[in-house]
């Protein structure tokens, strides 16, 4: 392959990538097969390495392929599988086809914010918070702003459509409800997206450079790679035209090196060079330390402090054990992780609040979170049963999680898995308060732990059996009652094994005769 | 125009097109009144055979479809769609028979036989589950959703003791024929739910229904909005845990079939079947005394087949 079409080559893959990641965190159809969804994130960096954590399989290796590409061709991650850096990349694009000059420039590294950000990452991490590394952590905030700002528009968009085809008798389309949009669980996002894209129109890939974990994290094993970028120091004219459309502002014409730590591997130096100077290329000589980037032994304090990182994941475990007793009277409404997701804690642990279940969840009874799991749990999906309840023949969101914090789950545990446990209060209930018929809890009940029993002539009320719930929702859900609904779903901290409901046999014997 | 009072004439015009839309170009709807079609029966009772065949039958003995549908029209065919279990389940009505329904206003000339529920699941899943979206589009219907608000728009329930307004399905509002299609079955607070009931699919605020009286709303909106031919789907039926049903041990065949024009009739001839009495029902009374039909089975000239 000539040097010229590793930039083509480069565009190809992270179009694909983008397509693909955009279609997974927009499909409100569950036109995508899991399969295919697992086929699209398995590569990213920080969903596999939780992933690995949590389920300690070879399946979930995505990311030493990530680290064996960063090792071996720098940081083409970053421009070809990360959907954030393919993003900026558009946005850059954009604004260039809209005449808005962007010419970058050379500057030093701001490794002080850069290795910053990352230490912080992986310092809460050992005091058993994610939360740092998801607010961070790019894959994640591209779901987040698909899930929550993209999707919306693009529904809207299908809904308009829906009507116009609708006005021909054509039926392809169908309007969609988008439930449950809060400022205040959208405003993260918007925030970041705001960032990147103007980060992205005024400095590049500073974002990926400075803020990105990831991004800070394969620089580090980037200045090991086989392949670099170089200049040659005697042809080179320093006219700067690579410097101009490097967007990670890391050539400097002056001294003509290359500060392939924040390389993001886009081939665009290449493509401009007159003197055909600039080149990517195996580099085995041993590297010279320069002044301006970090030692070997520092790359080394800084795996290290990685690493550690890693064993923190594991050992949250023992760290947050003296919080598990606390007792909770039973008529708080906790919240409700999704099935499949053992407990509260384990959600918590493991979840980037990527919103790929939010967008998956057929129901849309998946909904980001604002403070319902605490403030390190910032935005990680939870039950919103004011939106709409778990499908009982449903496993999607535990079949999308790219990180583990929702388990793979059968149908049929599915059904047997109690994410809490129904209360009722009568005082609230519509036949107690008005004596008029209603039954909406228990119509949508899938294991009758909700039934209705005789009450009034007439009238039946609803009667509750929490062994048999499994807490999907559905009552709460239903149910008329304002301005507090009468019977509600308080989430099991540990989900349990919900007992199978049981009825006698029906005695049902034909008669010959019409009955009128 | 200084861009101040653009924009106070801007919102200003927006509020008054607004207020005007507020019940949209359905608000004048009338209640569309039952024709009176000249029938031999008013009711036919049909058992013992597969539900299609018994449906081929049934509507033989009164004339055939096309005393209902007339070439060209539209038609709205509205089973229970409404939940995502399999058909040996019995809480979707049998999607044999709703195949057969929309074959028969094919032939009869509809011009597109619409299929449609608001379900209580989410509606694709029941569609497909339940067997209904295949068989109707096997037999030329064109099935479409039910599950957005944005389908549904506010009518006046003239008359109405409970239910004052609804949001009512734009396919109801619009087609020439409406049939409505319920299954037989236990429900928790309604007793049993039967064609009256199977009314609340077309209408997107059920929960006001809950809350104000429902067997009073129930009974309001079959006085609005009575179809010109009720289905009563009694093949298999759910005993108990209806309306969704647990298991298929709630379920047992009883393969009846019950077919009317009046809608109170159906539904106190389809109660017997369960083997209740209409006053265990309360809306069946209730739509009475606003002139909906009669529970009066001796005065109606029934048809008795089985098959």
């Amino acid at each position: 392959m000539k040097q010229k079409h590793l930039r083509i080559f480069r565009l190809f893959i992270s179009l694909i990538f983008l397509v693909a990641f955009t279609v997974i965190f927009i499909d409100f159809r569950e036109i995508i097969p899991t399969a295919w969804v697992h086929l699209i994130h398995d590569l990213q960096f920080i969903p596999s390495i939780i992933n690995f954590v949590a389920i300690m399989s070879v399946s979930a290796l995505g990311f030493l392929i990530v680290l064996i590409l960063t090792l071996l061709f720098g940081r083409v991650y970053c421009s070809t599988l990360c959907p954030m850096g393919i993003l900026q990349d558009v946005f850059t694009f954009i604004s260039r086809k809209l005449s808005v000059k962007t010419h970058f420039k050379y500057s030093r590294p701001l490794n002080f914010i850069r290795y910053g950000f990352l230490v912080l990452s992986l310092v809460s991490l050992v005091f058993g918070s994610l939360l740092t590394l998801y607010l961070l952590d790019p894959y994640s905030n591209f779901g987040r702003i698909f899930s929550n700002l993209v999707r919306p528009v693009v529904i809207s968009l299908n809904n308009l459509m829906a009507g116009l085809f609708m006005k021909m008798n054509l039926f392809f389309l169908y309007k969609v409800d988008f439930k449950g949009f809060e400022l205040r669980e959208a405003l993260f996002p918007v925030v970041m997206l705001a960032v990147i894209l103007w980060l992205s129109l005024t400095r590049g890939r500073l974002f990926c450079n400075t803020v990105c974990p990831v991004g800070t994290l394969l620089g580090i094993l980037s200045r090991l790679s086989l392949f670099r970028i170089k200049i040659d120091k005697f042809s080179c004219t320093r006219c700067g035209k690579c410097s101009v459309v490097c967007k990670s502002s890391c050539i400097n014409v002056k001294t003509m090196e290359v500060d392939f730590s924040r390389c993001v591997g886009c081939f665009n130096c290449l493509t401009v060079c007159a003197e055909n100077s600039i080149h990517y290329k195996l580099n085995l000589s041993a590297k010279k330390a320069r002044s301006d980037e970090p030692s070997k032994r520092e790359f080394l304090s800084k795996s290290m402090v990685f690493f550690l990182a890693m064993a923190g994941l594991n050992s949250r475990q023992r760290i947050r054990k003296g919080m598990g007793g606390r007792s909770i009277s039973i008529e708080e409404k906790r919240p409700v992780s999704p099935p499949g997701s053992l407990s509260l804690k384990h959600f918590n642990d493991y979840c980037t609040a990527c919103h790929l279940c939010v967008t998956t969840c057929p129901s849309q009874v998946l909904q980001p979170s604002f403070l319902e799991y605490g403030f390190t749990s910032m935005l990680q999906p939870h039950m919103d049963f004011n939106t709409g309840f778990c499908e009982y023949e449903c496993t999607k969101c535990s079949e999308v999680c790219p990180t583990g914090a929702i388990l793979p789950l059968t149908i049929e545990d599915k059904k047997l898995t109690q994410i809490g446990k129904v209360h009722f209060v009568i005082e609230d209930c519509i036949v107690y308060t008005d004596e008029t018929a209603c039954g909406s809890c228990s119509e949508h009940c899938p294991t009758q732990a909700v039934r209705m029993v005789p009450y009034k002539p007439g009238l039946t009320i609803p009667e509750i059996h929490p062994s048999t719930c499994i807490g999907c929702g559905a009552c709460e859900h239903v149910c008329p009652a304002r301005p507090r609904k009468a019977i509600f779903v308080d989430g099991s901290p540990v989900h349990r094994v919900a007992k199978e409901p049981e009825f006698k046999e029906l005695d049902y014997s034909d008669t010959e005769e019409f009955p009128f | 125009m200084k861009r101040r009072d653009f924009i106070r004439k801007t919102v200003s015009l927006g509020a008054l097109s607004g207020a005007a839309m507020a019940f949209g170009k359905y608000g004048n709807i009338l209640a569309s009144e039952a024709k009176h079609y000249a029938l031999p029966y008013d009711i036919v009772a049909i058992r013992g055979g597969e539900p299609d065949a018994m449906f081929d039958k049934a509507i033989a003995s009164i004339g055939g479809m096309k005393q209902f549908v007339k070439p060209n029209q539209t038609v709205v065919v509205k089973p229970n769609i409404g939940w995502d279990t399999s058909p040996e389940r019995a809480a979707n009505t049998n999607p044999k028979l709703v195949g057969r329904i929309v074959e028969h206003c094919k032939m009869a000339g509809a011009k597109t036989v619409y299929v449609f529920d608001h379900s209580c699941n989410e509606g694709t899943r029941c569609y497909k589950n339940s067997g209904i979206e295949d068989a109707a589009k096997k037999a030329g219907a064109t099935v479409v959703s039910g599950m957005s608000e944005g389908y549904y728009h506010t009518v006046e329930v003239k008359n109405g003791k409970s239910l004052k307004h609804a949001k009512v399905h734009e396919l109801i509002l619009e087609s020439d024929v409406f049939i409505n299609v319920p299954i037989l079955k236990t429900h928790g607070g309604t007793r049993l739910t039967l064609g009256m009931k199977n009314l609340m699919g077309v209408v997107w605020d059920r929960g006001y229904w809950h809350k104000n009286d429902l067997h009073q709303c129930i009974a309001d909106f079959a006085a609005f909005k009575k179809p010109a031919l009720n289905i009563v789907d009694a093949y298999r039926v759910m005993k108990r845990n209806g309306p969704r049903g647990v298991s298929v041990a709630d379920v047992v065949d009883m393969k009846y079939q019950i077919i009317g024009t009046d809608i109170v009739a159906a539904d106190t001839a389809a109660t017997k079947v369960f083997g209740l009495e209409p006053s265990q029902v309360r809306h069946i009374a209730l739509a009475e005394a606003l002139g909906v039909g009669t529970s009066d089975l001796e005065s109606l000239k029934i048809n008795r087949i089985t098959v």
